[in-house]
Parts: structure tokens; C-alpha cells; sequence
């Protein structure tokens, strides 16, 4: 009895807990698909220190393809298979990042944009950072209008 | 069901390998992580036991983390018991990465006395306290609020962490008790190869923790606790799963001689998004 009581209750608090927190993604998407609160404008806070780093794979003729391995499971989910923009992520085929230095998207992928949804990536390793560096610069711009 | 529904998923998988120490990474935003994990130990003046755990990990904002954990155990030769459940909260304080990352971590326990996860150790806990039979053990219940302080760096590829604890038990007076937990981990190859692979070595994380009781209010310090050192390795495999062992050595008398910890763990990504669907959400 005790113990389908105290089954019961968490039964709930998981089911509470979980659309709490999927409500909270919720307002998470929304934010970062308004334009206004777009990730883009964060690539413009990278100190000049970062953004003037260089990316020390450049040369590596495997780091582009690493860094597509490392797309697909990291990042796809939100940017999208292409990296065209996804259901959270926008575009990294953007201007916007296309332009950026490598040292920019670097910083960036260091240091998240956590209040709008994009996680700290400081959990890979620098060499698998600037890894994925090497392929989203190797993408190019899109020929179709960006997502955000 | 809905699990299996969600099985299409893709893979999402960089897990830590530490069982008892945190660093400051959380779940990524929508992800869940489903998560199983066991924690043999042999007795002196008892039975030996396997305690293990369910952990259902939601990220569901890239600042916070919200988990839920099912606590049972086995002591051989004695019973097979449900032991209670904890609900624990990670909020991120800071927006970007410093050289050390704090992140707040708030739980909830309603658990009974016959919990042996030892997913912490705290205040006076000592191998004495296991050797009750499950009958006595179940018959006292324990609602806490644990709070620690993540701290985190990582350099080079290394991981640092050290979490300190404070927990206090919400019922029958009994004063703060404090603990800690320290991590030091690398994975065993910093760049990605080109291939998809399950063995290459960046698949492979490494370490060791340390965690131990710091006893309580009124006896602060190290008199009459327990201490742990065990090595940690975890395996990401690129299919979504992580797999995590750990042999954990005790490091005084009033120590388990052994622990042997292991755990499987698989995430889902698009969780959050994928549920609202379902209920008419944006997808």
C-alpha cells in the first residue's frame, strides 16, 4: 500500500517535472526563432582576442571530414541534417556565419548561447571544436533564403 | 512505449564518465537521457548487496537540467526492495565558460534506510550502516534536501571537478551533514578521426574520482566517515549508447573494502519537442 502510494507520487512529480521542463524548451524555441533574439547577433560579442584566432587544422585535409562526423551527432538535431537551420538551430549556410572567423565560431561553440538555447560545447575537446570549425566553413553559403 | 516510439532518434552521445562527481555539463536542451546504473559492494559483518538505479535526465533548457531517480536494491541472502526516489535540479550560473564553471545543484530525496546506491557519501555514512537486514533498514525513511556546488574547468582536453555537499534532513531535527566529491578526467584521443567508428579512442573517456563524508554540523571533519577512490571509464558509442564501469577502492576502515560500479545509459534527442508534438505543440 505504502509502496504503490509512495510509486504513485513519483509517478506524478515525473510527469510534472517533464512538462515543466518540456514547456520551458518550448519557450526555448520560440526565442530562438525570433529574429531578434537571433544567435547571429552573438557572433558580433566574440573579443578580438578569440575572433583573430586561427584554426589550427586548417591544413589537416581530414578535419572537414571529422567535423561532419561531429555535426551529425552533435549538432544536426537542431541546425539540421544540412545545416540549413533546424527545428531550434538556425543556419550555419547564413552570411552571417559564413563571414565569421574561424576564431569567431570557435568562441561561439566554446561558449554557447545558453540563455537562448544553445549549449556550452566546451565538453569537446579544442581539437574536435576547431574540427567542426573546418566543416562549417567548408559548407559555404546556402543558395536557398536562410531559416532562422 | 514512448521510448520505443522515440527510437529513431539520432545520437547525441559525449557523456561523462564519472558515477558520483559532476561536472559542469548539462543535458542538452529537449535531449533525454535514460539511464540505468549498479552499484555492487561487499560487507563486512553483513551481507554484500547490489543497490542500482533508474535516471530519467531532461534538458530542458540549456541553464537547467531536471532528473529523477528510482533507487532499489538487492542484498544477497535478504530481500530485493524498492528503496525510494530522488528529484534533482542542475541550473548553469554563469553564460559562457570561465576557468571555473559553477553550477547549483538542488535535491530532493525520499528515500528509506535501506537505500544503497551511494550515488553520495555524507556526513558519518560508514559500511556499518548497511549491514542492518532490509526488514529493520526499510522500517526508517529519510526526506532530505542535498545541495552541492558544481565546480568545473576543463583544459586541454582535462576535466576538473570538485563538488562539495551539504544535505539536511527535512524531517526529525537531525543537523547538516556535509560530503564531497572530485573528479579528474581525459578523453583518450582529443581529435575525431574521419570515420564513424565504435572503438576509435576519442569514443573513450577516463579518470578517477574521489568522494567521501565530511561528517555534520556538531563533528565537522574527517572522524568516523568514509572515503572512496575509484577509477572511471565510459564508452560513447556513436549509436546513442554510453556505456560507464567503475571499480571503487575503499580508503579506510569504515569503508566498503569494494565497490564495483557499472551503468548503460541511452539519450534521446528532440525529446521535449517531439512529446509536444504529440500533443499538438510546434514540432
Amino acid at each position: 500500500m505504502i509502496r504503490s502510494a509512495i510509486v504513485g507520487r513519483a509517478a506524478v512529480l515525473l510527469a510534472a517535472v517533464l512538462l515543466v521542463g518540456i514547456a520551458a524548451a518550448q519557450t526555448t524555441n520560440s526565442e530562438t526563432q525570433n529574429p531578434a533574439n537571433s544567435v547571429y547577433a552573438e557572433l558580433a560579442k566574440a573579443p578580438a582576442k578569440a575572433a583573430g584566432r586561427h584554426n589550427p587544422l586548417e591544413a589537416d585535409p581530414e578535419a572537414a571530414a571529422a567535423g561532419a562526423k561531429l555535426f551529425e551527432l552533435h549538432c544536426a538535431e537542431c541546425h539540421g541534417a544540412t545545416a540549413d537551420g533546424g527545428k531550434k538551430g538556425p543556419s550555419l549556410r547564413a552570411q552571417e556565419v559564413q563571414q565569421a572567423t574561424p576564431g569567431t565560431l570557435f568562441w561561439l561553440l566554446t561558449n554557447g548561447v545558453v540563455r537562448k538555447g544553445m549549449p556550452v560545447w566546451s565538453r569537446l575537446p579544442e581539437p574536435q571544436r576547431w574540427q567542426l570549425v573546418s566543416y562549417i566553413k567548408s559548407l559555404g553559403p546556402s543558395q536557398a533564403p536562410a531559416k532562422q | 512505449m514512448a521510448l520505443l516510439a522515440l527510437g529513431g532518434l539520432p545520437a547525441q552521445a559525449q557523456e561523462s564518465p564519472y558515477f558520483v562527481t559532476y561536472d559542469h555539463y548539462l543535458e542538452e536542451p529537449g535531449s533525454l537521457e535514460v539511464e540505468y546504473f549498479s552499484n555492487l559492494a561487499t560487507q563486512r559483518g553483513g551481507r554484500s548487496f547490489d543497490a542500482y538505479w533508474i535516471e530519467l535526465e531532461y534538458g530542458a533548457t540549456a541553464w537547467w537540467t531536471t532528473e529523477l531517480y528510482l533507487d532499489a536494491q538487492s542484498t544477497f541472502g535478504d530481500s530485493t526492495i524498492f528503496t525510494g526516489f530522488r528529484l534533482e535540479n542542475r541550473f548553469r550560473l554563469l553564460k559562457s565558460e570561465h576557468v571555473i564553471n559553477p553550477v547549483l545543484y538542488v535535491e530532493y530525496e525520499q528515500i528509506s534506510e535501506a537505500d544503497k546506491i551511494m550515488k553520495e557519501i555524507e556526513g558519518h555514512d560508514v559500511e556499518a550502516d548497511h549491514a542492518t537486514p532490509n526488514a529493520i533498514l526499510r522500517q526508517g525513511h529519510n526526506h532530505e534536501l542535498e545541495l552541492k556546488l558544481l565546480l568545473s574547468s576543463t583544459r586541454y582536453g582535462w576535466n576538473f571537478a570538485v563538488n562539495p555537499l551539504a544535505t539536511k534532513p527535512l524531517t526529525g531535527g537531525d543537523p547538516w551533514e556535509f560530503g564531497y566529491a572530485m573528479g579528474v578526467s581525459r578523453p583518450l584521443a582529443l581529435k575525431a578521426s574521419a570515420k564513424r567508428c565504435s572503438l576509435c579512442r576519442e569514443n573513450f573517456v577516463a579518470g578517477v574520482e574521489m568522494y567521501g563524508g565530511l561528517g555534520d554540523r556538531p563533528s565537522f571533519g574527517l572522524w568516523q566517515t568514509s572515503h572512496y577512490l575509484a577509477p572511471v571509464v565510459a564508452w560513447n558509442l556513436p549509436s546513442n549508447w554510453t556505456l560507464r564501469l567503475s571499480p571503487g577502492f575503499g580508503l579506510n576502515d569504515h569503508s566498503h573494502q569494494f565497490l564495483l560500479r557499472w551503468g548503460i545509459s541511452r539519450e534521446f534527442s528532440g525529446f521535449g519537442s517531439k512529446v509536444a508534438s504529440w500533443f499538438g505543440g510546434r514540432r
